[in-house]
């Protein structure tokens, strides 16, 4: 935590200029730190917001593709721009709000829902040296943080006062608990060979050539990258394991109530986070922001993601839903074996130097 | 020590409070609620003593863990979710009273000890940079024995769970 941010080598001189700027200003000490961060944090939440933006509509065309139709096409080319309209009209909507709601809960769920998806953020390496704080806690602040969402849906599950919205509410809790079992036992895995938890070292860990990519440690980097993919769709809420919104049974899930910009908040949210899981895979799995060095880290980055969310996406649209019990046996009776048998075999590969 | 600074007080305040809410609200959500806040903010203590991976296991644990199933378990009882529950009987007082020694003879101890152990502690060199390998080292090492005793205590109780929620089958 120590000295300032970590700042891309292009974007330098730009900082440079205005922390600069900050000091001439009469700034200095705690105040310089706490107005860096600031700024630092407002772009960070900028870049996220309108890759949401895009998210929601490249969704939309994939699905709409896949189910032989077009989607969105009148804003702007293929509809480019429909997601902004969809946003300027959820904010001019009425805030329809139920009568026996519990008010403060209700109120606090969406900004904890949202907050929660956006500190993921803190940690992670957007490019070569494009991370806010690299913490040496790193992945596993990630995983401590982002469980404030599933403390969001039963809040909103709670505040809501319907029984579908608390039906949802507990049917996500008892999915990400239990999803979060296989998930960090694979993400484990990794953190054996890198014997770091800094998201940079993880990274780090695996330059040079695509081989040392941690997916193509035999045979037990694969095995990981399945569960930890699988789980992170059951932790995104996302088909196949999406029960805690299934529309057919639950009308809408836990967000039944809300309308207007708390909804918006959490629509968002949802694709922040599918954002955030793919990013983590794309550290953990697949060499993080490097390659090939003529094209800057951060197209790396933002570049393998996308292929993740793609995946997510076309999982999304071509699986159907699993119903609660199969779901939760699953994970329980099928994921989490998996996962600490794989643990077990890569502690051991380690221990007796069978790895590059 | 050095100086606490603003965070430590903004922390400190809201500690104290939610956990006064936690044992004083009739809404039973609520009060789970103020807990998390108050286990939350007790990471952020542990963060200012530069012990991250404590903070992290803090909320990972405590709030990811036993808060949620706490949550879970004041859902499923459908009595409680309407009820205004009372938080306290006719045995406040003396509660009061044992809370209040215990306070006063801990707060005791710390000044007694203040010169000889508090003083000389700076936290700034006794934890180590890398907290996270300096800890495991310790529990395969140095701890090895309450690791594992702690290890066999969950078992027990993780296979005494799954003895009382398991049907008998005929």
């Amino acid at each position: 935590m120590s000295g300032g941010p970590f700042i891309m080598l292009e974007l330098q001189p730009v900082f440079a200029w205005l922390y600069g700027l900050l000091q001439s200003l009469g700034i200095k000490g705690s105040w310089l730190t706490v107005i860096s961060y600031g700024g630092l944090s407002v772009t960070v939440f900028g870049v996220l917001a309108l890759l949401a933006l895009f998210l929601v509509w490249w969704e939309r065309k994939i699905a709409g593709h896949i189910q032989q139709r077009f989607g969105p096409m009148r804003n702007g080319w293929h509809g480019w721009y429909q997601t902004l309209m969809d946003g300027l009209k959820l904010l001019q909507k009425e805030d329809v709000l139920v009568d026996t709601r519990d008010k403060p809960v209700f109120f606090w769920a969406p900004i904890v829902c949202f907050v929660a998806a956006f500190a993921a953020y803190v940690v992670m390496p957007f490019g070569d040296g494009l991370i806010v704080a690299d913490l040496n806690i790193g992945i596993l602040y990630i995983i401590a943080i982002t469980t404030f969402t599933v403390i969001s849906l039963l809040m909103a599950g709670w505040g809501s006062n319907n029984k579908y919205a608390l039906l949802g509410g507990m049917r996500s809790a008892a999915q990400v608990v239990s999803y979060e079992v296989p998930m960090v036992a694979s993400i484990l895995t990794v953190i054996l060979f890198t014997g770091s938890l800094s998201m940079v070292d993880i990274v780090q860990s695996q330059s040079g050539l695509i081989f040392n990519w941690f997916i193509f440690r035999l045979p037990f980097g694969p095995v990981a990258f399945m569960i930890y993919i699988t789980a992170a769709t059951a932790e995104a809420n996302r088909t196949p394991f999406d029960i805690p919104e299934a529309e057919q049974e639950l009308v809408a899930g836990f967000n039944v109530e809300y309308s207007g910009m708390k909804f918006a908040m959490f629509f968002l949210a949802e694709f922040v986070n599918m954002f955030t899981v793919s990013a983590i895979a794309v550290t953990l799995f697949f060499g993080g922001w490097q390659g090939w060095e003529f094209i800057p880290s951060w197209i790396w980055f933002l570049g393998k993601t996308f292929m993740v969310v793609l995946l997510l996406m076309l999982f999304r649209w071509t699986y159907p839903r699993l119903r609660v019990d199969q779901l939760m046996e699953f994970a329980w009776k099928i994921l989490v074996p998996i996962a600490f048998a794989n643990l077990i075999v890569a502690g051991w590969m380690k221990y007796a130097g069978w790895y590059w | 020590m050095g100086e606490p600074g603003i965070v430590f007080w903004i922390l400190s305040v809201i500690i104290l409070v939610s956990g006064f809410m936690v044992v004083s609200l009739k809404n039973i959500f609520h009060c789970a609620l103020f807990l998390i806040l108050c286990l939350f903010a007790v990471a952020g203590i542990f963060i200012l003593l530069g012990a991250e991976f404590l903070a992290a296991a803090q909320v990972l644990i405590y709030v990811g863990a036993v808060a949620i199933l706490m949550i879970f378990a004041i859902m499923l009882t459908s009595n409680l979710a309407s009820r205004k529950i009372r938080q306290s009987n006719e045995n406040v007082l003396v509660a009061f009273f044992v809370c209040v020694t215990f306070v006063v003879s801990a707060l005791l101890l710390l000044a007694r000890t203040y010169e000889s152990v508090w003083g000389k502690l700076s936290y700034k060199e006794t934890l180590p940079a890398q907290n996270i390998a300096t800890l495991g080292k310790y529990l395969m090492t140095e701890f090895m024995l309450p690791f594992e005793v702690v290890s066999v205590l969950l078992l027990a109780a993780m296979i005494g769970a799954i003895v009382l929620a398991r049907k008998e089958k005929a």
